[in-house]
């Protein structure tokens, strides 16, 4: 009885004031909505972060801990990572000679990606060469095929003219397999330079060299640096062609020291994750600087992996 | 152009003005130059896409190696692994990226940090972190089952490496890992280029939540949704990384993909990169009229891209 007539003038208030209800039913919808959104949250975190965590807490691990039953480190040390740094293991003898070489395959990929890119680019799209597009219909067949089917040809083409362990053999099919990409975002990126700009220049005597040089390549600085972060970030972070090409410990990548690290026996695994995330972090802070840059690019095509 | 008034003036017009359509509105020097221009992309693309091409079908021409990969279990094996890759590994990790970049429209500046959190998987190396999950299933030392002990005392856990479905998911569930950040950002970029105006709208009309979706937001993103499956199909088609990280092809052979059979076990393990091309071209069927789908998509609907 007594709750009856406590509801019974409540909700004849309520009926009363619909315009009330429904604010109060679109509050609980948004506290419901953020609490469902927090859990999300909460488990996109864990999601994201279990793999990295790992691999951070087995580099802070002391040699005798790895193999064991904990998912936190016992005793926390840097030690790993100076051992990789001073190159204090048989493993790591070459590092810094490694990591030499991969800054030098990305600086190299880099370079020819914008130099071959733009300079297609323009010849395509500024001076409109006829049937230019079969050039870009070629770099979207690229562009689509997958970089691992033409490993094995490439791998014998390139052992049978004596490149393998040759640097130059690496950075060509990585130059192949980013120039495509390239070639898009510079004609993409091309359209938005009236093309009057080459035309006055034309007419003031201006050869096409020295519009490239004086007119393009300036304007479409932003465009360049987005390609050249896509480009080096492809180039450090691609393993088979450099596993397949790079085999003696001279001429290998950090990627490649890392591959042979997990496929012997007697892998230091605190070492090695600490040379995991010394080769990680120049990509991710690449990464982080030119983001805004790289994200304006990406929506055209994607960038290939 | 030209052509059309010359032809009438006899053979040698007409060979000029064969000359002239080449040249396209080009006068003679910049023509010349144009085509100076795209001279380093057409010997890249001819040197390192057509002949390594064309050597891989040479390569792979004889009937007789077809006979020996059909009759090879290992290789209906990783048929089956490849279709089982695809099916949930595109179907998978775009959907929860259409699903994600829902989430990741809401305002507020911590769903923003989330967001630079959550593209790390695809901002680190592969190599790195694929090593870190592989160590993170190992049966006896690893962080999952480290984990499954101390909290549900589950002990022994699961020998994740060692059982061929076991293995097959964790390849998949890293490759889903690693690659949702990708296309989650894209079709974020996507779902920002819809126009507020059409919500509005819709709002108008009485269209919220699911159906909003339903009806406003996916038949909008429909193609670019389309153009994503296609292009992760193939991109997954040459996965290297994810599977021979994670499970080493193993247990047994047991969970290789078309590339990391042709390369590792064909070439590298069993010396015959001719089974190992012959094993890689039986996936054409399927990537030809792919590759010919997308390059008509990615042709007509870049700038929707």
């Amino acid at each position: 009885m007594t709750t009856i007539t406590a509801e019974t003038p409540r909700r004849a208030a309520a009926a009363a004031r619909p315009a009330e209800r429904m604010r109060r039913a679109a509050r609980r919808w948004r506290y419901l909505t953020n609490v469902g959104a927090a859990l999300l949250s909460a488990v996109i975190l864990v999601w994201t972060l279990t793999p990295i965590y790992n691999m951070v807490m087995i580099s802070l691990e002391a040699e005798g801990d790895v193999a064991s039953t904990h998912i936190w480190p016992p005793v926390v040390s840097a030690y790993s990572f100076w051992v990789v740094v001073t190159e204090g293991h048989w493993y790591l003898e070459a590092f810094w000679h490694q990591f030499g070489n991969s800054v030098f395959l990305a600086a190299m990929v880099t370079i020819l990606t914008l130099a071959i890119g733009s300079l297609t680019s323009f010849s395509v799209g500024r001076m409109r060469i006829r049937n230019g597009w079969l050039i870009t219909n070629a770099a979207l067949l690229t562009y689509v095929i997958p970089a691992s089917f033409l490993a094995i040809p490439f791998y014998l083409i390139m052992q049978h003219y004596g490149l393998n362990n040759n640097p130059w053999s690496v950075i060509s099919v990585l130059v192949t397999f980013a120039t495509p990409y390239a070639i898009f975002i510079f004609m993409e990126y091309g359209r938005s330079i009236p093309l009057e700009l080459d035309e006055s220049a034309r007419i003031d005597g201006a050869s096409p060299l020295q519009i490239y040089f004086k007119i393009y390549l300036p304007l479409m600085a932003p465009a360049l640096v987005a390609v050249g972060t896509y480009a080096l970030l492809l180039a450090w972070n691609e393993y088979l062609y450099q596993f397949l090409l790079l085999s003696n410990d001279r001429s290998m990548t950090v990627a490649v020291a890392l591959g042979k690290f997990l496929n012997s026996d007697v892998a230091p695994w605190n070492y090695m994750m600490a040379t995991a995330i010394i080769y990680a972090i120049p990509p991710i802070a690449t990464y982080y600087l030119f983001r805004g840059r790289m994200s304006s690019g990406l929506t055209m095509g994607g960038v290939k992996g | 152009m030209t052509a059309s008034y010359l032809e009438v003036g006899g053979p040698a017009v007409q060979r000029q003005s064969l000359w002239r359509y080449w040249r396209g509105g080009l006068q003679g020097s910049e023509f010349i130059w144009a085509v100076a221009f795209i001279v380093p992309y057409v010997a890249v693309f001819l040197l390192f896409v057509i002949y390594p091409a064309c050597y891989g079908l040479w390569m792979g021409s004889n009937p007789a190696l077809y006979a020996e990969v059909f009759s090879d279990p290992i290789y209906l094996n990783t048929v089956v692994n490849t279709l089982i890759f695809l099916a949930f590994g595109v179907n998978v990790k775009l959907f929860l990226a259409l699903m994600l970049s829902g989430f990741f429209m809401r305002p507020g500046w911590w769903v923003k940090a989330l967001l630079m959190i959550f593209v790390l998987p695809w901002a680190i190396p592969a190599l790195p972190t694929f090593i870190s999950i592989h160590w993170m299933l190992n049966g006896e030392w690893g962080l999952i089952n480290n984990a499954l002990y101390i909290m549900f005392g589950v002990d022994p856990g699961p020998s994740w490496l060692n059982s061929r479905w076991l293995a097959l998911g964790s390849a998949i569930f890293s490759h889903v890992w690693k690659w949702t950040p990708f296309w989650t950002v894209i079709l974020l970029a996507g779902r920002m280029s819809i126009p507020q105006e059409i919500y509005d709208a819709a709002k108008v009309d009485g269209a919220t939540g699911l159906r909003r979706f339903l009806h406003v937001t996916f038949p909008l993103l429909a193609n670019l949704y389309l153009v994503l499956t296609l292009l992760a199909t193939i991109f997954l088609l040459g996965d290297f990384n994810s599977v021979y990280f994670v499970t080493g092809g193993g247990p047994a052979n047991s969970t290789h993909l078309l590339a990391t059979l042709g390369v590792v076990r064909d070439m590298l393990d069993l010396g015959k990169p001719q089974l190992g091309v012959a094993a890689v071209m039986t996936a054409l069927p399927l990537l030809i009229p792919l590759v010919i789908i997308l390059m008509r998509k990615l042709r007509t609907a870049e700038v929707q891209l």
